[in-house]
């Protein structure tokens, strides 16, 4: 049960996927303008990341290393995030419309999500097995969100400043992210034994 | 073969400062500028070999199916880069680490075989991909440079001035965002009006 609070704790404060691992950075400067738009990426990122790890998870463990293919990995995972994430989209649209409408937009956009093929190599690279894979992607997921969420009301708050011209939108947003990041720092060193 | 091809990327469309794409190993790679430099060549080579094998194939693919397509094709070389570098420099590639698997959804690979490839001939995506990718490993180089300096006192490991005047925060992950915020605003206030 240790172990599993300590991924978690880790996976959402101390390495933070944006903060720390510099994963996911696309979605978080774009879309972080407003805080609806942000928790729904969030969302769309956590189902998929989830559903994405353990699907590569287990066609690394039971096709690619029995076959001595693991030099293959990285096609192998790229297509078959891309794929389901077509996939996701046409079952959602069918079976949960709601969901689909509150999701779907964010969804084409996740193919070229770094985070989602980095979580995906990175469990594999780590040697976790099943359930810690799941728990990391979810907690991943959840760091990525908070981090999309904080940010996302600083820059609701930027918006009404007066910043220098060259500084306004992506360079000024950058700054904001590195005071950020700086303030993560402070969780760095907790670790639960 | 248009030379304008090449020039274009190195300062109109530099990647990194104009376009603002592939910004997740901008950040990640460039703690110094060894490695900084290394990510910028290495995702040059692929860059060049895909776009020319992008711009042989494009009247062959489809145009429903040509972004999955230019997928695996990124993919391959990204495999074929991975696997030289495990074999020749296995110390560089300990370094950069999961960001070499990340370069297939480096936004930069798919946006060129996109808007260039797929429309201009073998010679002048070839041309292309030499100038954006010398724009991204100038970029890199510059990024990696300014922190190695600011944080350790360093420039490619020689010393500047002595290493307790440094501040490491630079090399950690508030400094990456912050020094490459802070350089956008530059060229934004050098070449855009």
């Amino acid at each position: 049960m240790l172990e599993y609070i300590s991924i978690i704790i880790t996976a959402i404060f101390v390495n933070n996927i944006v903060f720390a691992q510099f994963l996911g950075i696309c979605p978080f400067i774009g879309v972080s303008r407003n805080l609806s738009s942000a928790a729904g990426m969030g969302a769309a990122v956590a189902f998929v990341m989830a559903i994405a790890t353990c699907v590569t998870w287990a066609l690394q463990t039971y096709i690619l290393v029995p076959l001595g293919l693991q030099f293959m990995q990285t096609i192998v995972f790229i297509l078959v995030i891309a794929a389901l994430v077509q996939m996701l989209e046409i079952i959602l649209k069918k079976a949960a419309p709601t969901l689909y409408s509150a999701l779907g937009v964010f969804l084409p956009l996740i193919t070229t999500n770094c985070a989602v093929l980095g979580v995906a190599i990175l469990v594999v690279r780590n040697g976790m097995n099943l359930a810690e894979s799941l728990v990391y992607a979810l907690s991943t997921a959840a760091g990525f969100t908070m981090a999309l969420v904080i940010f996302a009301g600083i820059r609701e708050q930027l918006e009404m400043t007066d910043v220098p011209r060259a500084m306004r939108g992506v360079p000024i947003a950058l700054v904001c992210a590195g005071l950020l990041a700086l303030a993560f720092m402070g969780f760095s060193g907790i670790s639960i034994k | 073969m248009n030379p304008k091809y090449f020039f274009n990327g190195i300062l109109a469309e530099n990647p990194t400062f104009v376009l603002l794409l592939g910004m997740c190993p901008t950040l990640g790679t460039t703690g110094s500028a060894v490695t900084g430099m290394s990510m910028g060549l290495a995702t040059m080579g692929v860059l060049v070999c895909s776009n020319a094998a992008i711009s042989l194939i494009k009247n062959l693919v489809p145009a429903k199916v040509r972004i999955p397509a230019y997928i695996v094709v990124i993919a391959t070389f990204v495999t074929a880069l991975q696997m030289f570098m495990q074999a020749y420099l296995p110390a560089l590639d300990a370094m950069l680490g999961i960001f070499i698997p990340l370069i297939v959804v480096n936004c930069i690979l798919l946006g060129r075989a996109e808007a260039f490839a797929s429309r201009h001939n073998v010679g002048d995506s070839i041309l292309d991909g030499l100038g954006i990718g010398l724009g991204f490993t100038i970029a890199l180089t510059l990024l990696g440079c300014i922190r190695e300096l600011l944080g350790t006192g360093r420039i490619f490991g020689l010393e500047i001035y002595p290493e307790t005047y440094g501040s490491l925060v630079f090399v950690l992950a508030p400094g990456a965002f912050i020094v490459l915020g802070l350089l956008i605003a530059l060229f934004n206030r050098l070449y855009k009006r």
